[in-house]
């Protein structure tokens, strides 16, 4: 049986990198999470030219680290996600709807992993330095910022 | 037309008013998407709040630039287009992003062919020009980059999902 994936990231730049990394779940029953219904058609598109099943798609609200109660919606909605698609493994780009699909996934037994945005050059974003220890692997996209302790660097998405 | 875009959510007054003072300078045409809590009125640029991504998609691919905060979605389109991109990075000390990380990506990424940094909206007339320059003489950016990450970083993934 094929592994169920969920593949997380909210819109622009951390959904574009996700993206990049699609071959790492080839293969799997994947499913989506992002903060935008814009991306599922390309998604459903590509799917169909290939001949492969369409992938899950699951939206949730936008929120900022200020948005107290859109961060309550958002992790409400992720938790019936993660309950509904029950995901063997755990993929995010950020950034904190990755922040609780993780947190989310370890209660659940999947393994998780958080690959911190290309953006973060010189610190971690906050929600890959809150989530290091909850990710099975953790990752930076720079070699500067990696640790022994983590995260790790295993190249970039470029 | 030239695509300027800041991102989803945070307005950006200060690289659109910019750009707006430039377009009306130099006649350039531009398109712009500028958010729903920007404060400025273009005067001499068509303007939007919000494009959906195919839109998006749509105006990368016919722009002859891109003009864009220092964001990783703007910037790795115009990687893969292999098209010139000015960014003016938002600023932590502005409230502009949370903090520098903007400032940073722009410093990495600056040295590579096609992308122009304007590190404050002074420099804007002059990368933008650069920019125009790269375009009429077909010598850009560097060749469009891979679709997809680099090996390893996929087989480091790929290993811990079938794991």
């Amino acid at each position: 049986m094929s592994k169920r994936v969920l593949a997380v990231a909210s819109g622009g730049g951390h959904w574009i990198q996700l993206l990049r990394l699609k071959p790492a779940w080839d293969g799997c029953q994947v499913s989506y999470v992002t903060t935008t219904n814009g991306f599922r058609a390309d998604l459903v598109a590509e799917a169909q030219a290939k001949d492969l099943p369409i992938p899950g798609y699951w939206v949730v609200s936008e929120a900022n680290r200020k948005q107290k109660l859109r961060l309550l919606r958002q992790l409400l909605k992720l938790t019936w996600i993660v309950l509904r698609v029950r995901p063997h493994a755990i993929v995010t780009t950020g950034a904190s709807v990755g922040y609780f699909a993780i947190r989310l996934g370890k209660l659940v037994g999947a393994k998780c992993i958080w690959i911190d945005s290309i953006a973060n050059a010189e610190v971690l974003s906050m929600s890959g330095q809150m989530v290091g220890p909850h990710a099975d692997l953790w990752l930076t996209q720079w070699p500067d910022i990696a640790t022994e302790d983590g995260p790790a660097f295993e190249g970039s998405v470029l | 037309m030239i695509f300027l875009t800041i991102g989803t959510h945070e307005p950006f007054d200060r690289l659109v008013r910019a750009v707006d003072a430039w377009a009306g300078e130099t006649g350039a045409e531009v398109f712009a998407q500028i958010t729903d809590r920007a404060e400025f009125v273009p005067q001499h640029m068509t303007y939007v709040n919000h494009v959906d991504p195919a839109e998006y998609d749509a105006r990368c691919a016919a722009a002859p630039f891109l003009i864009a905060h220092a964001g990783m979605g703007s910037i790795l389109a115009a990687l893969k287009l292999a098209k010139p991109i000015v960014v003016l990075p938002r600023r932590g000390h502005l409230n502009e992003t949370r903090n520098d990380h903007q400032f940073a990506t722009a410093q990495k990424f600056g040295t590579r062919p096609g992308i122009l940094v304007a590190e404050t909206e002074a420099d804007l007339p002059q990368r933008l020009s650069q920019a125009q320059a790269l375009v009429a003489a077909g010598t850009g950016a560097a060749g469009p980059i891979s679709p997809t990450a680099e090996p390893r970083l996929i087989a480091a993934i790929r290993a811990v999902i079938l794991s």
